[in-house]
């Protein structure tokens, strides 16, 4: 007979500092690319170049990187191919969706440490719901902070949505929605869910979920890690800072 | 046929398969052996079912994909593809004119159900009706999808959805409720839980489920169309991207196949990483499917234990490669990505600790009654109905067939490395748990084996140029076989590219395993067989 409260005892506890404390971690997060000023145009050419969603574009004698495309290719990291952009290590990625009423905004608050969550994957290739999954294990445990799954979207505070919204899923999320009472907030996970990322617009996906409905957070990442969908949760209910979409030039302090 | 089997059976091994094809078919087919590896039967459409009862039952060959190219104006070409240990890649084509064309469906013979879903994709996207095949129609397109539009036509223009048609209030799901007493319960698309796009139809009777209906394709997204006439690199992206828990292993087949069409020759480092990372994938992915079994029987401090080897193979991955998913490392002609000594060591020493706490979790799983109480004798495919639908990796390997094209086209470094096959007769959802186990520690074993003995050199071979030109990639995927077929076009662009994935493979299979069972082991069902829905969407 197994002895599972043993083996659990004996694992200790594993939560991560977040947020209290920023993890480091190794392996935590892949980072992303960040914008940067070159000494030459040609440089910062050649960068726009390497990027194939252009994400990379070039601004003030620089390159700016728009997250709301970015696919984590890696091309433009430095182990990847020559030229590089700096690369930073964090995952505070959460954002405030372009558009959004600030009125609408400062509700936030109401919803406290309760905040119920329906998920709905609409065409995602997985990997973001793989990371979205791991809120639940005791790295990240997303419990202690709460945030709860529901199982019903009656109950649901926030809609989390992964994935372009492909053709059939734009029904079931739009009732989703919904089926879910007011104040409710919507958060996009992924850069399928901000623009498409590879997949669109096209014949079969929207392109976004902002297509079908009105996103108030948006957490950029192919795909975000967990702390970066944690963050995302955080800055919706104001508990966290937000930061921008687009990464500048002169933008050295962010990350 | 009856004339055709003393043939078979007075020397089937003292000749070629092309010399035994030649013989057997001689004058009534066209046939060529392009290389070693490929040979091609062209014959006309009313020939096939034939050639398939020769091949697959006589032959035993197994039934690879169905590759439908619409070369230029109504002028198709058709191509079944088989394969078999110690044999060639047999293509079995037949050209096709104009629109309005019908094809023998294959799905009535011997282990044509293996073509089943096949037929129902093609009659889809492309239009083409298959004479005889039950159930044709509404499949991947959904409803709301207009009639008589196909999108995989060269005429159809990607970048735009067509109108719909207003969803039908009075709308049912095509059920056939069989059970005097039963009702179906509807599942999915949306889950309580973080969970893929999917839609079952339960048929029960309250407790008791007599089958699953499964409605899939909630997450097409047109993947094969809007490759089309991107550039090689674009496509890549794609081939990584439709499945993000295979990631490497799409983008390695996709890869394979394009170094193919060149003759590209890949560095002897570059092919021994390949594996490596391929078996990286391969670890965390069957880690996660555990972590599910688990979480499905409500066991929580397994399922605890099992989620944090997960997330550090996720982390680890994240550490070696920059990308917790392996994203961005393969390309054509090699990697983007090395692996330093100080990475090396690294991997070698965490692995020998995940390796660890794999054996443990696993011993104490086989001395939890109740956890194999919920598994044992749920959920069972037998060989028969396995071998039938053609299934794949390692839910074939739990049903008694013993397939893996590691072993039967060693690809990358494979020919050198040493591993066994796992293999389960029984079926059922402790059969697959007992696979997935047991290959995640094959997986540990081959990486050691590769990392002590890494050859030096290049990981990648600069001088790729896309060239025109048709070629298959196979891999085998965490979740089986994977077929990449790429044609690319005279420009260097893709002009088809056909996705074969374990999941499409083994989603056809699933409704196998759910039948008359409690209503509370579904989960448990849908968990021992890991698939994703990405991976069959596309």
């Amino acid at each position: 007979m197994a002895n599972w409260v043993l083996q659990g005892l004996r694992t200790g506890i594993k939560t991560s500092s977040y947020p209290n404390r920023l993890d480091a971690s190794p392996g935590i997060s892949p980072g992303r690319p960040r914008g940067a000023q070159f000494g030459s145009s040609t440089e910062a050419d050649e960068l726009v170049q390497c990027c194939p969603t252009e994400a990379i574009v070039a601004q003030n004698g620089g390159v700016a990187v728009e997250y709301s495309r970015c696919i984590h290719c890696m091309r433009c990291s430095e182990d990847g191919e020559q030229p590089a952009v700096p690369w930073d290590q964090s995952y505070e990625w959460g954002a405030i969706a372009p558009n959004v009423p600030a009125a609408i905004r400062r509700l936030n608050r109401a919803f406290g440490r309760s905040l119920h969550i329906r998920f709905v994957d609409a065409g995602a290739c997985s990997a973001c719901v793989s990371e979205a999954r791991q809120l639940n294990n005791p790295y990240y445990n997303m419990h202690r902070l709460g945030f709860f799954m529901t199982p019903t979207p009656r109950n649901a505070d926030v809609l989390l949505v992964s994935g372009p919204v492909s053709d059939a899923m734009k029904l079931p999320l739009r009732k989703t929605y919904e089926a879910m009472p007011d104040p409710k907030r919507v958060l996009a996970i992924g850069a399928c869910a901000i623009s498409g990322g590879v997949f669109g617009p096209s014949f079969a996906a929207a392109g976004g979920v902002s297509e079908i409905l009105p996103v108030d957070v948006m957490v950029p990442g192919c795909p975000p890690p967990p702390l970066a969908i944690l963050h995302g949760l955080l800055v919706l209910v104001e508990r966290k800072r937000p930061l921008e979409l687009v990464s500048l030039p002169s933008n050295q302090e962010k990350g | 046929m009856a004339m055709l089997e003393p043939v078979v059976e007075q020397k089937p091994k003292a000749e070629s398969f092309f010399d035994l094809c030649r013989r057997t078919w001689d004058r009534r087919v066209l046939l060529t052996q392009a290389t070693e590896e490929i040979c091609r039967i062209t014959c006309n459409a009313r020939q096939l079912p034939e050639l398939w009862q020769w091949l697959t039952r006589d032959l035993e060959f197994s039934f690879a994909t169905l590759l439908v190219d619409e070369i230029e104006g109504d002028s198709w070409s058709f191509s079944y593809l088989f394969y078999r240990e110690r044999s060639p890649w047999v293509y079995v084509e037949f050209p096709l004119e104009g629109r309005q064309v019908a094809v023998p469906s294959v799905v009535g013979l011997y282990k044509g159900p293996a073509a089943d879903w096949h037929e129902r994709e093609v009659e889809d996207l492309f239009g083409i009706t298959f004479e005889g095949h039950p159930r044709l129609g509404e499949f991947i397109l959904h409803e709301d999808w207009p009639e008589g539009v196909n999108p995989m036509r060269r005429g159809f223009d990607a970048r735009h959805s067509p109108v719909h048609r207003d969803p039908d209030p009075q709308w049912q799901p095509p059920t056939v409720v069989e059970a005097v007493g039963a009702f179906a319960m509807p599942v999915g698309p949306v889950f309580s839980d973080f969970a893929e796009s999917a839609h079952f139809l339960l048929e029960t009777v309250g407790e008791d489920v007599i089958r699953t209906i499964p409605r899939l394709f909630y997450k097409y997204r047109g993947v094969e169309k809007i490759a089309e006439k991107q550039a090689i690199d674009r496509a890549l992206l794609l081939a990584e991207r439709f499945s993000g828990t295979s990631a490497f292993a799409h983008g390695l087949g996709f890869c394979q196949a394009v170094e193919s069409t060149c003759g590209l020759d890949v560095p002897a480092r570059a092919k021994t990483l390949r594996c490596v990372f391929a078996e990286l994938e391969r670890l965390r992915h069957h880690a996660a499917v555990i972590t599910g079994i688990c979480n499905s029987t409500a066991l929580a401090i397994a399922t605890s234990q099992a989620a944090l080897i997960e997330e550090d193979l996720l982390r680890l991955s994240c550490e070696v490669t920059g990308h917790r998913y392996l994203f961005g490392l393969v390309r054509p002609g090699g990697l983007y990505r090395d692996l330093s000594e100080r990475l090396i060591t690294t991997l070698e020493k965490s692995l020998e600790s995940i390796a660890r706490r794999l054996d443990e979790l696993h011993a104490s799983l086989r001395y939890s009654s109740s956890f194999l109480d919920r598994l044992e004798e749920v959920g069972t495919v037998g060989p028969e109905r396995a071998r039938s639908y053609g299934l794949v990796g390692p839910i074939a390997r739990a049903s008694g067939l013993a397939s893996d094209l590691r072993k039967l086209f060693p690809y990358a470094a494979y020919d050198s490395v040493d591993f066994e096959v796992a293999r389960a007769e029984e079926g059922d959802g402790y059969a697959r748990l007992r696979i997935f186990f047991f290959e995640a520690q094959q997986s540990v074993s081959i990486m050691r084996q590769i990392l002590s003995e890494m050859p030096s050199g290049a990981i990648s071979n600069p001088a790729f140029r896309a060239g025109a030109g048709a070629a298959l990639g196979v891999v085998e995927a965490p979740q089986g076989a994977a077929l990449h077929w790429v044609r690319i076009g005279e420009d260097g662009t893709v002009a088809r590219y056909r996705i074969t994935s374990p999941g499409f493979t083994n989603w056809h299979g699933f409704h196998l395993a759910a039948e008359n069972f409690a209503f509370q082991d579904f989960p448990i069902i849908l968990a021992s067989f890991g698939l994703s829905n990405a991976e069959c969407d596309r």
